[in-house]
């Protein structure tokens, strides 16, 4: 297994330190809760739908760097994009952490999303990486249900 | 580093030890010499559990390979052989909490088992309908969940003593809530989120003037200083082997005779049973109406030579070197900035747990694996204490006989790191 330093790339630690959307969104079209029980982390993730595309996406909550800035990320890529857009990119994004370390990454699809690859090395970090994806999966699937990492 | 430390500290944990021999000690655990990332290992998770040394395993392959049989059932030799050493460890390990009667110890997978032993059978026939049961605000979940499991089930009520900021339990709340309606106080010896050494002599004393039983979670203090259940006069012990440098899926309960003669058996099966016929069964005597079916024999036999090593080092010099190293620790974990330490308790064990301004726990830990150092993260299976604290989890640093003044050096350092990677 690699040294951390893998893991905390500049991007990450920058988000973690100023994440990016993080406030309440009042009167949200929908506000899904996400939990790991395991090591207390817990989001909220907020969203407003235009028809089919996601106009406003923030979040609010704590947890360690992984969660808090993948969360971040999230709502800076997703703005303006569209549910089956914002599914697809999740899809990849999950594909891509929890694929082989050695596995190319698809830079192009990815765009920003790629700087958490190193979460491939530490697959317990996994859980942190996807914490707020799937929230947001919850809100845009319209269950709205509360979302835990050990279910 | 060392410079800004009080002297006086540093020179007590040197004098310590050398009476214990800490390196004489180390050269028993092989595992202490590995590497982790080019690194040595430095092993701070002793609470979660110990490491185990070379006599201990020995004495798992020796049973192995030359006394393995089933225990009380055969007549040929082997069995007499390994009938003697599960017997014979049992009376070592009641000796070395001070119950003398080797009847008085059950045998258990740990902790967790002992305790919900306890709650199955002393619970169900005693705890009922507007009756209570005692625990603190800093249990583990395992002295939570079976006492809610049971009121559950017989409409008991959990009540809890409060703690203060600092992590000791609230005396005057215990005063309080201990009353008529207490049918059994069950508290931790020593918190394995806080560190605190609970006042067990005064809690066990005033429990009794109310005829109330007390059951200890001694988890975390059987490896770290001297336990004598007679002296203490407590009603019920439960340890884990794996805390104790021990084998892991072995525990015990000591309970004192008169409670587990009238206590109904927990499991049902062979070894438990005097005779059996389809109309009627007679349950053995003490201690085995509580150990249904094939015991695990090679972790009791390990367990006896676990308490063997202890007692060539022997408990008081432990307490002493380890509460040393903690002082240490503490000094040296508050120069770090942006530590806070969770659990400042007048009388602890050896456990820091702290949060950093910088990272969250996970975070911590996870740079500190870089640096071979191993410390937990999380909520130590005791979320109440975290809700009491604000936090959603610490990192904690646990301290074993084995450690050592360079390894708390090299927990400082790598926390040092912690701070510059988050800055
Ligand atoms: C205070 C305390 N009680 C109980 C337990 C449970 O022990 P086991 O998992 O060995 O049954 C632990 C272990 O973490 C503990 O620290």
């Amino acid at each position: 297994m690699s040294d951390s330093r893998a893991l905390y790339e500049q991007v990450i630690l920058d988000h973690n330190k100023k994440p990016r959307n993080f406030k309440k969104l009042e009167g949200a079209d929908h506000s899904v809760e996400g939990f790991n029980p395991l090591c207390g982390d817990h989001f909220t993730v907020h969203l407003n739908l235009d028809g089919d595309t996601l106009t406003e996406i923030t979040f609010e909550g704590s947890g360690c760097a992984i969660s808090k800035s993948s969360a971040s990320v999230m709502t800076t890529v997703l703005k303006g994009k569209t549910r089956a857009e914002a599914e697809a990119l999740f899809e990849q994004f999950h594909a891509m952490i929890t694929a082989d370390p050695d596995a190319p990454v698809d830079d192009e699809a990815l765009g920003k999303l790629r700087v958490f690859a190193g979460v491939r090395e530490f697959p317990v970090r996994i859980k942190c990486a996807t914490l707020a994806w799937h929230a947001l999966h919850s809100a845009l699937t319209s269950d709205d249900n509360a979302v835990s990492t050990e279910e | 580093m060392a410079s800004q430390k009080d002297s006086t500290t540093i020179d007590r944990l040197d004098e310590c030890a050398q009476a214990i021999n800490v390196a004489k000690i180390r050269a028993d655990f092989p595992i202490l010499g590995t590497a982790h990332r080019g690194k040595p290992l430095v092993y701070l998770d002793n609470a979660a559990t110990s490491q185990t040394p070379r006599q201990v395993v020995d004495s798992i392959q020796d049973y192995y390979y030359t006394k393995n049989a089933n225990v009380h059932r055969g007549v040929h030799h082997l069995s007499q052989v390994a009938t003697d050493v599960y017997e014979s460890s049992r009376n070592k390990i009641a000796q070395f909490i001070g119950a003398h009667v080797g009847c008085e110890i059950i045998f258990t997978k740990g902790t967790t088992e002992a305790i919900n032993l306890v709650a199955q059978t002393y619970g169900r026939k005693h705890i009922g309908k507007g009756d209570e049961i005692l625990v603190s605000h800093m249990e583990h979940h395992s002295n939570i969940v079976p006492w809610q499991m049971l009121c559950e089930e017989t409409g008991g009520t959990l009540k809890v003593v409060p703690i203060d900021d600092h992590g000791d339990m609230i005396m005057e709340e215990f005063d309080t809530l201990l009353s008529e309606r207490t049918k059994l106080v069950s508290i931790v010896h020593v918190s394995n989120a806080l560190g605190t050494v609970n006042p067990v002599e005064e809690i066990i004393e005033k429990a009794h003037a109310l005829g109330v039983p007390v059951l200890l979670d001694g988890a975390q203090s059987a490896a770290h200083m001297p336990v004598d259940v007679k002296a203490l006069d407590v009603d019920f012990y439960a340890c884990s082997a794996h805390k104790m440098y021990g084998p892991t899926g072995m525990g015990i309960l000591y309970g004192k005779a008169t409670l587990l003669e009238e206590m109904p058996p927990f499991h049902g099966g062979g070894d438990m049973i005097l005779s059996v016929t389809f109309e009627k069964t007679v349950f053995n005597t003490l201690p085995y109406k509580f150990e249904a079916g094939t015991p695990h024999i090679a972790g009791v036999v390990a367990l006896g030579a676990t308490v063997d090593y202890l007692n060539t080092i022997g408990m008081d010099k432990i307490a002493a070197y380890e509460a040393a190293l903690l002082d240490y620790g503490t000094q040296a974990l508050q120069q770090v900035e942006g530590v806070k330490l969770i659990g400042t308790a007048k009388n602890k064990a050896g456990v820091l747990s702290f949060t950093m301004e910088s990272a969250h726990p996970h975070d911590i830990g996870q740079i500190l694996d870089d640096h071979g150092v191993a410390i937990r993260t999380g909520h130590h299976c005791a979320q109440p204490v975290m809700q009491h604290f604000g936090v959603a989890a610490t990192a904690r640093a646990s301290l074993a006989m084995y450690n050592t003044r360079e390894e708390i050096d090299a927990l400082i350092v790598a926390l040092e790191d912690v701070n510059k990677v988050f800055a």
